[in-house]
């Protein structure tokens, strides 16, 4: 689990910078919702995250439901961006 | 306080991916017919976003001279082809002392994008040391009116207003009124847009409200919005002076307003377009059992229709007007797109044609409005609004009546 905890732990970094949130306030259980995070501040996200792990994250903002990736918690958003830096879809 | 004058459009021009050309525009809107398709330019591969309403097949050099492509942006050559055909058809001929009193007045919101992509291109990955020596005249956002004005020897008032995807209906909105006022007796006025390039798409994929497979505005399966470019152009001119000329007047501008949502810089809000609304009908003397069709702004984004939808009921409540956005045709022309827009009211108006929503599938219940899925209809229409909502919660409202 090294690795993933340390994906999980760039990825809460990222969450929390911008959420203006201790890391240490964020679990997995968290909602993204709960940070206050808006549809901008969720493209900003993306983009951090894609700068940080170097990889391309599917998601439209008119269609957050449609399944391509899942944020609705810090767990999920993990998650996928772990599948990503491994090479599988979202 | 003086009567204020009335103002007719007498001549319109556009080059965009539907046609080159008004009549082949309004044909092709009355058909419904779809312009958008894959993207062709430098770097198309490394985009997410591969379609758009591209204007195919376009070359400058069979159009232009070569000092004047030097100085022309892709958005200046499209506003200078579209004005051509607008001053050639409204007959517009102006003396000495009438030029003073004309003027330009376009939206843009990008200016000459496609110079600044190349320029940085030139610079940056190609490492080159130099750029062409008009890159600044060639990009700067006035470029497209300034030489409107220089081929037309037009000395009054011009200049660009860049307002995002309102610019060219508050460009409009600046020509009516000066006319209206007695400021000025002729204005050509509408929007250039060529903001297709690898720049300019990447910058908007970044912010994820672009569509990768169609624009459907209204229907419950939207994805988001689509680009496309040219430019539109219209003569206003005073009524009484265009009627003494008996130039043939293709509809009225009637009314105007302009609102702020003062709320979030993307995010629109219903209030400020209602108000919008309210204040060019007001303005034009229309009640909403007057107006028969909406030119919707109508992007395809998920949140732009459902809020543009709830305003149009507020405002309007029990007697709604037809809806349609032709950006499902011709894409979203940023800057020029109201200019275009401006062309499907002229065919509701004068041809009775309400232009359809194209792509629609499944009806939207968060869009309860009739937005004329797929097939035009026929419906005599003696007044018409056009909306703009940009980013920058700006809101730019025409209403036109039939001439």
């Amino acid at each position: 689990m090294g690795a993933s905890s340390d994906t999980d732990q760039r990825v809460i970094a990222i969450l929390a910078a911008q959420a203006l949130h201790d890391p240490a306030d964020l679990t997995r259980g968290t909602s993204i919702e709960s940070l206050g995070i808006d549809s901008m501040g969720l493209a900003e996200i993306l983009f951090a995250i894609e700068e940080e792990f170097d990889i391309a994250v599917p998601f439209n903002a008119n269609t957050p439901e449609a399944g391509a990736i899942d944020l609705s918690t810090v767990g999920t958003v993990c998650d996928a961006v772990r599948r990503l830096v491994d090479g599988h879809p979202a | 306080m003086t009567a204020q004058r009335r103002v007719a459009i007498t001549g319109a021009g556009t080059v965009n991916a539907l046609a080159e050309g008004v009549p082949g525009t309004l044909a092709a809107l009355a058909e419904g017919r779809v312009g958008i398709g894959p993207l062709e330019f430098v770097d198309v591969e490394r985009l997410s976003i591969r379609i758009g309403g591209q204007v195919r097949g376009w070359s400058a050099e069979d159009r232009f001279s070569r000092a004047q492509i030097a100085l022309f942006d892709r958005a200046t050559q499209f506003a200078m082809t579209a004005s051509a055909e607008a001053v050639a058809q409204s007959g517009l001929t102006l003396s000495d002392a009438e030029a003073l009193r004309a003027g330009v007045i376009m939206g843009s919101a990008g200016g000459g994008y496609t110079t600044i992509d190349d320029a940085y291109r030139t610079v940056y990955p190609l490492g080159r040391n130099r750029v062409h020596p008009f890159t600044i005249p060639r990009l700067m956002h006035n470029a497209a009116a300034a030489h409107m004005a220089m081929a037309q020897g037009i000395k009054g008032p011009s200049f660009t207003v860049s307002t995002a995807c309102a610019s060219s209906n508050h460009a409009m909105g600046l020509a009516f009124q000066l006319i209206r006022s007695g400021a000025a007796d002729v204005m050509l006025t509408g929007g250039a847009e060529a903001t297709l390039c690898f720049g300019g798409i990447k910058a908007w994929e970044a912010l994820r409200v672009l569509s990768p497979d169609g624009c459907r505005p209204f229907c419950a399966t939207r994805n988001g919005l689509v680009q496309g470019e040219g430019a539109a152009v219209l003569v206003f001119e005073d009524w009484e002076r265009a009627r003494r000329r008996g130039a043939d007047i293709l509809a009225e501008v009637a009314g105007f307003a302009m609102t702020s949502d003062a709320a979030d810089i993307v995010v629109p809000e219903a209030d400020g377009a209602v108000r919008a609304m309210q204040g060019a009908m007001a303005q034009a003397g229309l009640a909403p059992g007057d107006v028969g069709y909406i030119n919707a702004h109508g992007t395809g984004t998920a949140i732009n229709d459902r809020t543009e939808a709830h305003a149009i009921r507020t405002q309007f409540g029990a007697t709604l007007p037809l809806v349609s956005s032709t950006k499902s045709m011709h894409g979203h022309l940023l800057g020029a797109t109201g200019a275009l827009e401006a062309l499907a009211c002229i065919l509701a108006l004068r041809d009775g044609i309400i232009a359809p929503t194209a792509g629609h599938r499944v009806t939207d219940a968060d869009c309860p409005v009739d937005c004329v899925p797929n097939e035009s209809r026929r419906a005599r229409v003696d007044a018409a609004l056009s909306n703009a909502f940009a980013f920058g919660g700006m809101n730019a409202c025409l209403a036109f009546k039939r001439a």
